[in-house]
């Protein structure tokens, strides 16, 4: 499945940097220094001018070997400089989805067990408000509020910390807090909807009654019998919700400076610096298949039904 | 009971649907929306954007470039309702302006995204087979793409051509709508597939096979318009999707130019002066939350009106909790990834 998938995304790719006009060559063209024919071997030494196919399997293989070719602006590996800064992303992702879903499954659980009661109209109205509210809005809005009215965090993210042992945690607690509470509160606000629709769906089903009949507590209940069975939805859903988990992280990253592949993004397409580019939404792409493989296999531990053979 | 009483009961019912004249799907929708009090204040609130952008221009007179270095930053005034940026442009006359274009992408982009979708849906849905199999991957490979690292590539890769094409202002507009819109239809064309494979089985779409009807006139006016109530709901909800959409490539530098004030473009540039005018954030950021939160709220109200299961509240109460919540929740993946 994931292979697929890959090789799909990367024809898109492909075909979205083969139907771009300009030339890597114009600079060339219109430098009168520069003779035709020189322009014409080159060319023809990077196989410009091969047919399409040929093309893409030679950018593809050459992608899957991780020769991405090197930056223009700071002339490094271009797997390199990512190799450094994603890191710095996957830290700040895994921390806000781990946010989202702590804030989601309680939240979404009680809403779900009474529902209609104030707690949940409460919820409901909070969760919905959070995922209206854009990323790049509440940004602001928490710097406002946390860095320049009360002063408490620092609202750039510094990668370099001179500092050792529980300070240096603490450190990058302080300026880690507001750039995964954004992306943590947007994705639980709309995980918690997910999960209350999907407890909702089970609650009332016959087996739950004979959990309660043969005399379980209400938490056992509620936790392994409906809760475990509401999540396997919400797993497909939020898999289906992970492409856009990174669209969060490049606005949040951009914010706050983090300096993750996000806003190592931004920056190169503002210095035009294709190979960069072209490398991130690649390393995007494999990041998304893969935790879309993870949700593959969360699936099978939850419900024993599904099996892999 | 004779043979002539028996079918006068038989038709009774049909006579008593055809003597009720006051109601139709739509009034009956209308009802329902209307029961839904936050769909309404959403109603309300996005009609009074609307209006302020499309007549706020024509009656608040300040140009939206006028550089007044007197009036720099200033917070909110008599002299300027909304404060001034550093340029001591009227963020006011420049808000009114912008949002134009920001609803505008936001319905255009949600059109396009419509279109494909239920082109995609329909013809994966009606044929069936090998077309459906195809067309069904292609969705589930577009919705795994990265959709902001692949906005931003695409508008960088094909911006200054189509600038050159159209005009700075048409070109980002043009390219903005297609690709957000372009990237945005997934959704739908599931939703239309699935109507498609559960309505092309129904009696009705039978008779008019059976009546003769050309399979492009089957889909088109006996099943499309069957289909329509979620397509209408995820059109909605992915108009707040362009919004955001929109508004992030703004205020990551690079939608539209600054002379197009959008909303997220007013962001963008007063991103960095926080801690002396925050007023200069907090209005067009109100904006977009508003109108998102609008938007969002008027496709849930929309997502209750257009289900003909439920019963209109009154005579037999409203929609019990049970049903409304049982009502699979499309919008929900809508707005979480722009």
């Amino acid at each position: 499945m994931a292979v697929p998938v890959l090789a799909g995304i990367s024809l898109i790719l492909f075909t979205i940097l083969a139907l771009a006009p300009g030339d890597p060559f114009e600079e060339l063209a219109t430098n009168p220094n520069v003779p035709a024919e020189v322009r014409m071997n080159l060319r023809a030494k990077f196989g410009l001018d091969d047919p399409v196919h040929v093309r893409y399997v030679r950018w593809f293989t050459s992608m899957m070997r991780g020769d991405w070719g090197f930056s223009f602006v700071s002339r490094v590996d271009v797997d390199d400089l990512i190799l450094q800064r994603l890191p710095t992303t996957l830290w700040v992702l895994g921390a806000a989805q781990l946010l989202g879903i702590l804030v989601a499954l309680p939240i979404g659980t009680l809403s779900a067990i009474r529902p209609y009661s104030v707690f949940d109209q409460v919820a409901t109205t909070l969760a919905f408000i959070g995922f209206s509210l854009p990323t790049f809005f509440t940004g602001i809005l928490f710097i406002l509020f946390f860095s320049i009215y009360l002063d408490w965090l620092p609202f750039i993210y510094r990668a370099d910390i001179n500092e050792t042992g529980w300070r240096w945690l603490w450190e990058h607690a302080r300026q880690a807090a507001m750039p995964v509470a954004v992306l943590g509160l947007f994705q639980g606000a709309a995980l918690t909807r997910f999960v209350r629709s999907a407890v909702l769906d089970v609650i009332r089903l016959d087996y739950i009654n004979t959990a309660r009949a043969k005399g379980l507590s209400e938490r056992v209940t509620v936790v392994k019998h409906a809760v475990r069975n509401a999540l396997i939805p919400v797993v497909t859903l939020v898999a289906l919700q992970i492409p856009g988990i990174f669209t969060g992280a490049v606005i949040t990253e951009q914010i706050f400076r983090v300096p993750g592949i996000g806003s190592l993004l931004i920056s190169a397409i503002l210095a035009n610096d294709t190979p960069v580019i072209m490398g991130i939404t690649f390393v995007f792409s494999c990041l998304v298949v893969l935790f879309n493989l993870v949700a593959d296999l969360l699936y099978g531990w939850l419900d024993p039904r599904i099996s892999y053979r | 009971m004779s043979e002539s009483a028996r079918s006068e009961v038989l038709a009774r019912p049909v006579a008593l649907v055809t003597r009720r004249p006051s109601t139709s799907l739509w009034g009956d929708a209308f009802r329902r929306f209307r029961k839904h009090r936050l769909a309404t204040f959403g109603a309300v609130v996005l009609t009074i954007m609307v209006v302020a952008v499309l007549a706020g221009p024509f009656v608040y007179r300040v140009p939206i470039d006028e550089i007044d270095f007197k009036a720099k930053l200033e917070t909110p005034s008599m002299a300027h309702p909304f404060g001034t940026d550093d340029l001591g442009q009227d963020l006011l006359a420049r808000m009114l302006y912008g949002g134009r274009i920001s609803l505008a992408v936001g319905i255009m982009a949600m059109l396009i995204a419509l279109t494909l979708g239920v082109a995609v849906g329909a013809t994966a849905g009606h044929l069936g087979g090998t077309v459906d199999h195809v067309l069904m991957r292609l969705t589930d490979l577009f919705l795994s793409l990265p959709q902001l690292p692949l906005l931003l590539l695409i508008v960088y890769l094909f911006r200054d051509t189509l600038k050159k094409l159209l005009g700075p202002e048409a070109g980002v507009f043009v390219l903005i709508v297609a690709v957000i819109g372009g990237l945005r239809w997934m959704p739908v064309a599931r939703l239309v597939r699935a109507q498609f494979l559960s309505l092309r089985e129904k009696e009705f779409v039978e008779a008019a096979r059976s009546l003769g009807a050309p399979p492009f006139r089957q889909v088109l006016r006996h099943i499309l318009p069957n289909a329509m109530g979620p397509v209408i709901v995820a059109g909605t909800i992915d108009v707040a999707a362009a919004i955001i959409a929109e508004s992030s490539l703004s205020f990551l530098g690079l939608g539209f130019p600054p002379d197009i004030p959008t909303w997220g473009r007013i962001l963008f540039d007063a991103k960095d002066n926080l801690d002396f005018a925050p007023h200069w954030a907090l209005f067009p950021g109100t904006a977009i939350f508003l109108a998102v939160l609008a938007i969002n709220y008027i496709g849930d109200g929309l997502r209750d009106a257009l289900d003909p299961r439920k019963v209109l509240g009154g005579r037999t109460g409203a929609a019990t909790p049970a049903a409304k919540d049982s009502v699979p929740e499309p919008a929900l993946a809508a707005p979480a990834d722009p």
